[in-house]
């Protein structure tokens, strides 16, 4: 009797202390982003709601240090994959060469950047593309003979395209940037870059 | 999009003569990228390198490398910033016509040996966790008489501004060369700015859905050339850490900590982080904490 009652009052204690640390940490957690939101100011075209971030950028943050939930990375592509608008034309290739110039440029969306100029991709900023240019980073993925090593076919430039368009649709969590869905590059720049990646003249696949 | 914090070029020695003249021209600077200028340079070298270079051709060019950051280092206009900074710390300045002499900056009054190497910290007359330029600003109100605003006008320099801040900011870091990293986590108000600097850090937004770690967390990339220290790791950070501030030859200017976070998040495409705002504070502290141990050498020189 009396170890029962004595068993009742520990479990008592220890759901306080579980649910005092639980709102402990989420009242840090907002306190953390009060203090954010109050350290930077507008400037340019770089307003304060850059700070705000959809579903998908507040899981990818939450999960910076651990692995994401196999569900909750399936949740984000599905979600991110919806708002692709595949070009109603069905052709995913531009000029590679107006795409080798949209992979140099890292201009745009920057508070010192005119935001009436086209934007760059800034491709060569993390990828290998033409062989020619040294100067490439190395965040992602080589992306020299693209088109070659995986086929020149329309499934290829479908994905090329989407994965340019809004790289969470086919990787959650990816460290590229959603370049259609954030409006940073037009559909006709995409197709120039998918064809900097898919054109066999393109240097990427020579 | 040229994150800087080591200017570090690792790449191998094929590319070693080009890489280092992109560097000096300012070339290797990824967010202004000159293609025509960088493509008209490559043909010469006849294949691109593999990213992973052997161990010993990648300790030829960090060699190579090295040489030339002393070259630069001999004859730092640093030094200027620091002189300057040392007669603007001992004049008599501000409505109240006094020095910054009996400025505590964490080592008591007028202790500028080695006080850069333990901030940010926890200051009691502010109740509040300053780094090295906050701290400035409150011994130019509280000693000094200036206000608030006139503290913190147009931090950063340029070829028509020369703020004291930034020769005050190259004065004391000189006086901590040598000394190792010792940010303190005692004080709550301490712990608690590194926590939230930590979430900065990891916080991704903005159009290119980007945080400081997606730069800075990862072990061996690079941006264009430019190597990119993991500022979660001790040893990358403390490299990082202790370089800053630096001149920058490509600026013409002393650039201070606040301004490399500043520029780190206009880069990121964030809007603009306020100097010396709490959430800048809190950065540096996750950041000098992280290189705690790391012997500071800075101001330094970069291209």
């Amino acid at each position: 009797m009396k170890s029962n009652y004595l068993i009742a009052v520990v479990a008592v204690l220890t759901l306080l202390v579980a649910s005092t640390a639980h709102a402990q940490s989420k009242s840090a957690e907002d306190r953390a982003t009060a203090v954010m939101k109050a350290s930077f100011k507008e400037r340019g075209q770089a307003k304060l709601d850059r700070l705000d971030q959809d579903k998908a950028m507040a899981l990818c943050t939450k999960y910076a240090l651990t692995p994401i939930p196999k569900n909750l990375a399936k949740e984000i592509e599905a979600e991110n994959l919806k708002t692709i608008p595949f070009p109603k034309d069905g052709k995913y290739l531009g000029d590679w060469k107006a795409g080798e110039r949209i992979a140099q440029s890292g201009v745009g969306r920057q508070f010192s950047d005119n935001p009436a100029n086209p934007s760059g991709g800034n491709c060569y900023a993390c990828h290998k593309l033409d062989p020619k240019e040294l100067s490439y980073g190395t965040i992602g993925v080589s992306l020299y003979q693209f088109g070659k090593i995986r086929s020149y076919s329309p499934e290829i430039a479908k994905y090329a395209y989407g994965k340019i368009y809004n790289a969470q649709a086919y990787s959650a969590c990816s460290n590229m940037p959603r370049f259609g869905h954030n409006q940073t590059l037009t559909e006709t720049q995409i197709k120039d870059l998918v064809a900097l990646l898919m054109d066999p003249e393109s240097p990427v696949n020579k | 999009m040229n994150h800087t914090l080591i200017g570090f070029l690792c790449v191998a020695p094929a590319t070693i003569a080009v890489a280092l003249t992109l560097s000096m021209i300012g070339l290797a600077d990824a967010q202004t990228p000159a293609p025509a200028k960088s493509v008209a340079i490559a043909p010469a070298v006849k294949k691109a390198p593999a990213a992973a270079a052997s161990a010993a051709s990648s300790n030829a060019t960090v060699r190579a490398i090295e040489k030339y950051r002393e070259a630069l280092a001999d004859g730092n206009p640093a030094d200027l910033w620091e002189a300057r900074g040392e007669g603007i710390w001992k004049q008599k300045r501000g409505p109240k016509n006094m020095t910054l002499e009996k400025c505590d900056l964490g080592l008591g009054e007028g202790v500028v040996k080695g006080a850069y190497a333990q901030l940010p910290k926890y200051f009691g007359d502010t109740d509040k966790v300053e780094d090295l330029e906050s701290r400035l600003v409150t011994c130019m109100v509280l000693l000094q008489g200036f206000s608030y605003e006139q503290a913190r006008r147009a931090p950063f320099g340029s070829p028509d501004n020369k703020p004291a801040m930034e020769a005050l900011v190259a004065y004391v870091t000189a006086n901590s060369r040598g000394v190792k990293m010792n940010v303190s986590l005692k004080h709550p108000k301490e712990k608690e700015a590194f926590e939230i600097g930590k979430k900065i850090f990891f916080h991704r937004g903005g159009p290119h859905d980007f945080s400081c770690a997606t730069c800075h967390a990862q072990d061996n990339i690079r941006i264009r050339l430019q190597d990119l220290p993991n500022l979660t790791k001790q040893e990358p950070a403390q490299r990082a850490y202790t370089a800053w501030p630096a001149y920058r030859v490509s600026q013409g200017e002393l650039r201070s900590f606040q301004w490399r976070l500043f520029d780190c998040f206009r880069q990121q495409r964030f809007p603009e982080l306020e100097f010396t705002s709490q959430g800048s504070v809190a950065l540096t502290t996750y950041l000098a904490r992280n290189a705690n141990g790391g012997v500071f050498s800075a101001p330094s020189i970069k291209r």
